[in-house]
C-alpha cells in the first residue's frame, strides 16, 4: 500500500499491464504484486475482493456475473486476471462491468490512510478513467445484500472465444423492477433509465411493450464507430441484446 | 532482483532488471525454449505454463512475480523420454502440423485431463480456447484428445 502511494505500478493478473510492458508502451520503474495478497483474494459474502479472478467468478458468482466471467478472453485469461484488474482499467468495454452498473454495486477503494466505498457511478469517469486516487487501489467491490432474483448477461462480439465485447449487456428483474447496464457503447458502462422506468411499470409486458422498451434502449446508448464495429451496429444490438435478455428473465 | 523459484520440480532463480515477462526470462536466460513466444499479448496461448497451479500465459506474468512460486513448463511435463498421456495421444493421432502451437496445447490439455480424466468434446474445445493454432489443425488435435478421454472417432 506504501509503495503503491509512492507511485509503484499496481500488477494484478498482468493481462492488461504486461501487454503494455511487452509492447515498450509502458516501463514501470517499480510494481507492486498483488496476486499473492490474501486480504484482496477474499470474498465474502456481497464483498468480492479484487484479486478474485474471472475463474473462480465463474464458478461460484452470482449468475449474470459468471455468465461474464465465462465470456472472458480465454482459460489462460481468466486464470490470472481479475475483478479488480478489470475495473481499474476501466475498458468501456470491460465485461464484468455491466453487471456492476446493473445492480447499483460500490467499489472499494483503498490507500495508507483508510478505505472509501465509491458508487459505481461516481468510479467510472471516462475512457479507461476512474475516480482512483494516485496511491489508492481497488481493493473489492461490494454488492448489494440483496441481488435481484433473474438477471442475464449477454455479449456479442466477433468469436466465441478471447473477444472484446461489441456490445456487452445485462438485465435484471426483482419485484417488477427492472434494470439494464451495458458496456461498449459509451465512454463508460451505463443505465438505461428510460427503458428501465418504461418497462418496471408494466406487470406483464406485451410484445409492443417489448418493441418500446428496445427502441429506448437503443435510443439510450450513446456508441461510437470504430475498428470492432459501427454506431449503428452497437445501438441495434444493444435494443436487440437488452429485449431478449429480458424476456429470458420474464420467463 | 533475483527471483528464486521452483521450474519444474527443481530450484531455479533468474536476475531480472527491468520489466520482463517470465516468457523473455525461460526462454533467453534460462534457455527453455519449448514456450513459444509470439503474440506477447496473451491471445494465442503458445506461452502456456502453470503458474501455483493454474495455466496461465507466461508473456502476461511479470518474472518479478514467480518470486517462491511454482512454475511447470512443457519441458516438465512428461518424465524424460516417456511422453505424457496428451503428447501420446497427440503424436498417435498426428496431431501437429507446423508444431509451433504445439508445446502450449500440451500444457493446456494436461491441465485439463489433471483435473477432468474424461472430457467431453466440447469441454476439450472450451479448454483449448485460448490455444490457436494457426494451421488450423483442430480436427486432428481435438480427436486425439476425444481418444485419451475414451472416446474412439
Amino acid at each position: 500500500m506504501a509503495a503503491a502511494g509512492q507511485g509503484a505500478t499496481p500488477l494484478a493478473g498482468g493481462t492488461d499491464l504486461m501487454v503494455e510492458v511487452n509492447f515498450g508502451h509502458r516501463r514501470p520503474d517499480e510494481v507492486v504484486a498483488l496476486r499473492r495478497v490474501d486480504e484482496l483474494a477474499s470474498w465474502d459474502g456481497n464483498r468480492i475482493g479484487a484479486a478474485v479472478s474471472w475463474r473462480r467468478i465463474e464458478r461460484d458468482g452470482p449468475r449474470a456475473l459468471a455468465q461474464a466471467a465465462r465470456t472472458v478472453g480465454s482459460p489462460q485469461i481468466r486464470n490470472a486476471g481479475t475483478i479488480g484488474g478489470n475495473l481499474a482499467t476501466a475498458s468501456p468495454a470491460g465485461d464484468g462491468h455491466p453487471f456492476i452498473v446493473a445492480v447499483d454495486a460500490s467499489i472499494e477503494l483503498a490507500s495508507t490512510s483508510g478505505t472509501r466505498l465509491v458508487p459505481w457511478t461516481e468510479f467510472f469517469t471516462g475512457v479507461k478513467e476512474t475516480s482512483l486516487r494516485d496511491g489508492e487501489l481497488v481493493s473489492a467491490v461490494e454488492l448489494p445484500e440483496e441481488l435481484p432474483d433473474r438477471q442475464e448477461f449477454a455479449k456479442i462480439g466477433v468469436r466465441n472465444a478471447m473477444v472484446i465485447a461489441t456490445v456487452c449487456v445485462v438485465v435484471t428483474r426483482s419485484d417488477g423492477k427492472v434494470t439494464v447496464g451495458l458496456g461498449s457503447v459509451a465512454p463508460t458502462p451505463i443505465r438505461a433509465h428510460g427503458a428501465e422506468e418504461m418497462i418496471s411499470s408494466i406487470n406483464k409486458p406485451s410484445e409492443s411493450d417489448l418493441d418500446e422498451f428496445q427502441r429506448l434502449v437503443s435510443e439510450e446508448v450513446r456508441p461510437i464507430t470504430d475498428h470492432r464495429s459501427t454506431e449503428e451496429y452497437r445501438r441495434h444490438a444493444a435494443g436487440v441484446l437488452a429485449r431478449r435478455l429480458l424476456v429470458r428473465c420474464l420467463r | 532482483m533475483i527471483v528464486n523459484f521452483t521450474l519444474n520440480g527443481e530450484p531455479a532463480n533468474a536476475r531480472v532488471v527491468s520489466p520482463v515477462s517470465l516468457l523473455d526470462v525461460l526462454r533467453d536466460q534460462i534457455g527453455l525454449r519449448g514456450s513459444k513466444s509470439a503474440c506477447e499479448q496473451g491471445e494465442c496461448g503458445s506461452c502456456s505454463i502453470v503458474l501455483d497451479g493454474d495455466v496461465v500465459c507466461a508473456c502476461l506474468v511479470m518474472a518479478g512475480d514467480v518470486e517462491g512460486s511454482e512454475v511447470t513448463t512443457v519441458e516438465g511435463i512428461s518424465s524424460g523420454d516417456v511422453l505424457n498421456g496428451v503428447q501420446a495421444a497427440m503424436h498417435e493421432a498426428g496431431a501437429v502440423q507446423c508444431g509451433f502451437c504445439t508445446p502450449g496445447i500440451v500444457v493446456t490439455a494436461t491441465d485439463l485431463f489433471a483435473a477432468n480424466p474424461h472430457p467431453s468434446t466440447g469441454e476439450i474445445k472450451s479448454a483449448l480456447a485460448g490455444n490457436i493454432c494457426r494451421c488450423t489443425g483442430y480436427g486432428a488435435i481435438v480427436r486425439a484428445l476425444d481418444s485419451l478421454a475414451g472416446r474412439r472417432s
